[in-house]
């Protein structure tokens, strides 16, 4: 809402700077932007009038026009179509900055020589002089405008840009402004009185008006004004309009506007001689019925929309927009004035189910008041009547069915303090809010307080609280700690798992991402080699902004590769990323399942290339042993089986498996990523990936192992080098070894199949520590079990000791 | 045998006094003292000899072999001095070569905000709770007093899950005061939460719009909490998020689930106030919106507001990032660029 000071000083006298009124009205509530200085530019610009226009010498378009500036008289080339004698004019005089019309830059005016006539000053457009965009014609003021002052002087001014909240749209008004403006520095707003004759016959002779739907329309007032004379509004009405963001349109629409700007009630002129059946009716629209507005659009409506009809139709929708039938044009000579109430939640319907909105709906869908339409239908009356030259029809049509007395409020000092934290007299309150134009009617312990009628916001005691706090200002209120017992904290041990997963992670050099939880169709049907949707669909916003934000992800996977694909365009090296957050998945007549999912990624060279080399490329024990080490961290053991992921290598991949009570639990996986998915996601290497259900791991990963004795005692080192057919896993000689309880660790420190052994065999090298909590073991019982451990391994696995 | 004894010590010696290598030494060690050293093997052929000859040379032996001992820990200890010592003449070695890269992991800004963040609300007493991302509209908008058609709905343009026909309405949360809602139904009085999380909006990206975003809501209800009170704790949040030195202003502001309702601002941080284009002249950024607990709210969590008080608040993540660092485009967090990523 763009609020002219010297529009605003109609209504009260601004004693404080512009900057300090600013700053008052920020803190009450009334954020002001930045503050529009009209005229600040203006120097070298005066008043001046035309007093002869002639013909230029060697030009046909340009003519000469000779300004009286006062003091003295100046001869200036000019181009304008508008040169009239006698009209008072802007009169820029060298130096002068002006706003180029061309390329909007703003230059010196120099003297000129235009086509051998020598011109010094300029007659300006509003669009040189920055006020609008307008340069059609020179701009014409007032004719009561002063010869020979300055510009700035006549019609300079500050406008303030206020951000009026949702809930005070009372204050999308001058006058609304004003009454702020008031109470902040302890005036009082003077609002004009409004006066004019009602000459013409009685309105209800005219038209009858009903509210056939009072749900929507607790109010409908108009007036009539007859004989009147369709022409332009008064420049200072159209300055007024312009510093307020509006375009001057003609008298009756100007004013219109002007009043619901300077009220904050939006007002609607019909004309009269286009109401059919001279009756007005308010009722929900057919459904399905087409209108078309004064923007010459078509729409159509539906049954939950109010419109305002006529003896055979529908002539407006109610509170948004007017009728292309019932419009005002310049052929117009009698104007019935709609002054109404409208439901908020249904005009707001309207508006967006439509895709329309106005000034008048954005006011009509914040609440106004019922009470507002008299004051501003009487206003814009007397300025038809005085501006337009027309006759009043004696009387107003005031049909109120929604009329509610305004109730009143008990207030005390201790409920304003215990909302507020200090205490506030009972005449403190009571001058605070009187200051609001609220009743207050006070006795020993309370006040009784009524709210003036525009204040629609005033639901209950508490939004008086504010008001008492707001004008008392919010920086009296004194900062102290809560002193209430500390309650009692449960928090989720979710919280504390993810952000020990984040930070293991980030001490083993990874780097944490976070992506969009919407993903594409296309990025979700890449994770598999056969590229087909995924199954289950993946939950659908209604509403897609784009169709690379259409579903909720399933998984992490997909926006995780596609941040490595983006980031190897410029990243050598490796890479090591992870994400931690929540995936989606559908569940039945309920909200989606939001499991935290953490899902890592690995590719590249292992070591950087650096002076003191390199070696190789990250591979599944890569990343195996990344999650082996987070585990570790999180206190939890966990077995990787054979698994059979579609987007992953179909022989390089594992689920993360745990055992529990009997019952295997699946954790996530690890894996290389399927050469084709990383070819759809443009990626020419390996890729390592795991993923894990965070919200699984959960209920495994809250203990924390009993204290284990240091051994006392040294352990005997064995190598064993055996070797076993190429199929028997690792896992397997593992099993058989570590069931001998005076193993106590096993290292595995080579894998090899070549030339050294038999075509389909491997070796397996093995470090095996023995060690008794009770003493030192001998050779000899070391022995004792080296050879029974083999003797299992050949027996059950065929293995041979490497010659 | 004494003599060979003897004449082993001897040659022994005389090879020791000549070893200038740790290597030679350890051949040295191993040939005298070893497992097969001619020691050793005196002593193993000490059986076949008399009870009086065993005693004499198993003693010279043993002796013998301590000696040797001895000696080659002596001649380690002088080699270790004298490699030191050369060492410290050394002049090539070149401390300027880069170290072996170790690589370094980094928390996303955004988790390390949040962290910061949630770590000064819970040192004074608030606890993490979260809610889901995708909600009904009921904990959205209308358990906090934003009913259907509110204009206040406009300002938080709302995605919607395309649910099947007769399913209740979902919607991706346009704020994290949903949560909110839910702890004011689920906690009991004294309540101190803080709601950490991802929140959406149906708009456009561009430098300061991103579909989805993060923030961090705060609720507490007890008998006796104030303007005061929620004036105080977000003061101490910005004396510790922002600096001892930051000014903060409260001004008022309109949310529908406060009143009365509370805009925090703090003192320019590129201009100090003095006016520039961060802060649109104004001098101030706004950080939080906050409030009195709307008494409608309160009583849609089943809260008494006639017995308890309750303050809330609500602050964006991002912004407060971008502030301190300068970063001019909100995109950056999410497009996970590491050049981006890596410089915090």
């Amino acid at each position: 809402m763009k609020v002219p000071l010297n529009w605003l000083k109609d209504y009260v006298d601004v004693t404080l700077p512009p900057a300090a009124l600013a700053e008052r009205l920020t803190l009450a509530g009334f954020e002001v932007g930045e503050l529009e200085v009209i005229g600040g530019s203006w120097n070298h610009v005066i008043i001046g009038q035309i007093t002869a226009v002639n013909p230029h010498p060697n030009a046909d378009r340009l003519r000469l026009a000779t300004v009286d500036l006062g003091q003295e008289q100046e001869t200036v080339v000019c181009g304008a179509p508008n040169l009239n004698t006698g009209d008072k004019i802007a009169f820029a005089r060298v130096g002068a900055r002006l706003v180029n019309p061309y390329n909007g830059k703003t230059e010196e005016l120099k003297p000129a020589k235009i086509r051998g006539v020598v011109s010094s000053g300029m007659i300006c457009s509003e669009k040189e002089l920055g006020i609008s965009d307008s340069h059609e014609g020179i701009m014409v003021l007032s004719a009561e405008a002063t010869i020979g002052i300055s510009l700035s002087d006549y019609m300079g001014d500050v406008v303030m840009d206020l951000d009026i909240t949702p809930n005070r749209p009372d204050c999308l008004s001058v006058i609304g402004i004003a009454r702020e403006a008031a109470a902040l520095s302890g005036q009082s707003p003077h609002i004009p009185e409004i006066k004019y004759e009602e000459t013409a016959t009685p309105i209800e002779e005219r038209i009858s008006i009903e509210i056939a739907d009072p749900d929507l329309c607790p109010r409908y007032c108009a007036s009539l004004i007859t004989d009147v004379k369709i022409t332009e509004s008064p420049p200072w009405m159209q300055e007024r309009l312009i510093a307020c963001g509006q375009r001057p349109i003609n008298n009756i629409v100007d004013i219109t506007n002007y009043v619901m700007l300077e009220y904050g009630q939006p007002l609607h002129s019909f004309d009269y001689h286009r109401i059919r059946g001279r009756k007005i009716i308010v009722r929900r629209a057919a459904e399905g019925e087409d209108f078309t507005t004064l923007d010459e659009t078509e729409r159509k409506l539906t049954g939950n929309m109010l419109t305002i009809a006529d003896g055979e139709g529908t002539v407006a929708i109610a509170g948004v927009m007017g009728g292309l039938n019932s419009e005002v044009t310049e052929n117009t000579t009698a104007i019935l004035l709609e002054a109404a109430s409208f439901n908020a939640a249904s005009i707001h319907y309207t508006s967006h189910h439509l895709g329309l909105t106005s000034e008048a709906s954005m006011r009509f869908e914040r609440g106004i008041s019922a009470g507002m339409t008299i004051p501003a239908l009487k206003h814009a009356t007397q300025l038809i009547a005085e501006l337009g030259g027309g006759k009043v029809a004696k009387g107003i049509i005031d049909v109120y069915p929604g009329k509610q007395e305004p109730a009143p409020f008990l207030l005390t000092p201790g409920e304003v303090e215990r909302i507020v934290g200090i205490k506030v007299s009972l005449k403190k309150m009571t001058e605070a809010l009187t200051a609001l134009s609220f009743d207050c009617q006070a006795d020993a312990r309370q006040i009784r307080v009524t709210a003036p009628y525009w204040r629609s916001d005033i639901r209950q005691a508490v939004d008086l609280i504010e008001e008492v706090a707001r004008v008392i200002g919010y920086e009296q209120i004194p900062t102290t700690m809560l002193s209430d017992p500390l309650p009692r904290q449960n928090p989720d041990p979710v919280l504390s798992l993810n952000r020990k997963s984040r930070h293991v992670l980030v001490g083993h050099g990874f780097q944490e991402v976070m992506t969009y939880t919407l993903t594409s169709l296309e990025m979700l049907t890449n994770l598999v080699p056969e590229r087909t949707p995924p199954e289950p669909m993946p939950i659908r916003v209604a509403n897609p902004m784009t169709a690379e934000q259409e579903y909720l992800r399933p998984n992490l996977r997909a926006n995780l590769l596609a941040t490595l694909a983006a980031n190897r365009r410029h990243e050598d090296g490796g890479i090591r990323l992870f994400e931690l957050g929540k995936i989606y998945l559908h569940r039945e007549n309920d909200l989606p399942t939001e499991p935290d999912v953490l899902c890592g990624i690995l590719c590249g060279t292992r070591v950087e290339k650096t002076w003191l080399g390199g070696n190789g490329s990250f591979d599944f024990y890569d990343v195996k042993g990344v999650v082996e080490a987070l585990l570790q961290h999180l206190d939890v053991t966990a077995d990787f089986q054979k698994s059979s992921d579609a987007g992953l290598h179909p022989t390089r991949q594992a689920a993360i498996v745990i055992e529990d009570n009997g019952m295997k639990v699946k954790l996530g996986l690890i894996g290389e990523l399927h050469p084709k998915v990383a070819d759809a996601f443009e990626i020419a290497e390996t890729v390592c990936l795991f993923e894990i259900n965070v919200t699984t791991l959960l209920p495994f990963a809250t203990g924390h192992e009993m204290y284990q004795a240091i051994p006392r005692f040294p352990g005997t080192i064995r190598d064993l080098a055996l070797v076993v057919d190429a199929n028997v896993t690792h896992q397997r000689v593992l099993e058989i070894i570590q069931s001998y309880p005076l193993v106590s660790e096993v290292v595995l420190f080579d894998v090899y199949s070549g030339k050294q052994v038999s075509p389909g065999k491997k070796s397996l090298a093995y470090r095996l520590v023995y060690q008794s909590p009770t003493h030192t073991l001998t050779d000899e019982e070391v022995n004792k079990v080296q050879a029974q451990i083999l003797n299992r391994l050949s027996g059950e696995l065929g293995a041979t000791l490497r010659g | 045998m004494l003599e060979k004894v003897e004449e082993i010590k001897a040659e022994a010696l005389k090879q020791l006094d000549g070893i200038d290598s740790v290597k030679d030494l350890e051949s040295w060690r191993i040939y005298y003292l070893g497992k097969k050293s001619p020691l050793t093997q005196i002593l193993r052929g000490l059986a076949a000899l008399s009870i009086e000859e065993r005693k004499t040379v198993g003693a010279a032996a043993n002796r013998v072999k301590a000696l040797l001992e001895n000696s080659s820990a002596e001649k380690a200890k002088s080699l270790r001095e004298v490699q030191l010592a050369a060492e410290a003449k050394e002049a090539t070695f070149d401390i300027s070569l880069p170290g072996r890269p170790w690589p370094v992991g980094h928390l996303h800004p955004i988790t390390q905000t949040m962290e910061e963040m949630c770590d000064i609300f819970v040192s004074m007493g608030f606890q993490i709770v979260t809610g889901p991302d995708i909600e009904w509209d009921y904990y959205n908008f209308e358990a906090l007093n934003i009913p259907a058609e509110h204009p206040a709905r406009d300002t938080m343009s709302t995605s919607w899950v395309d649910t099947r026909e007769g399913e209740r309405q979902q919607l991706l949360r346009t704020h994290t005061t949903s949560v909110t809602a839910r702890t004011l139904e689920k906690m009991e009085p004294p309540i101190r939460a803080i709601e950490p999380g991802r929140i959406y909006r149906y708009e456009a990206s561009d430098a300061t719009h991103v579909p989805m975003f993060h923030q961090i809501d705060g609720i507490a209800v007890d008998t006796g909490i104030t303007m005061a009170d929620l004036k105080g704790t977000l003061y101490e949040f910005s004396r510790r998020f922002f600096g001892e030195d930051r000014k903060v202003r409260f001004r008022v502001d309109y949310f529908p689930f406060v009143e009365p309702g509370v805009e925090m601002a703090i003192e320019c941080i590129a201009c100090h106030g003095s006016g520039c284009h961060l802060c649109s002249n104004s001098g101030w950024l706004e950080i939080l919106g906050a409030g009195m607990t709307h008494p409608n709210v309160l009583r849609r969590g089943g809260i008494d507001p006639e017995v308890y008080t309750s303050f809330a608040f609500g602050i964006g993540v991002e912004r407060p990032h971008m502030l301190r660092y300068g970063v001019d485009d909100i995109r950056l967090y999410f497009a996970n660029d590491l050049r981006f990523l890596r410089q915090f």
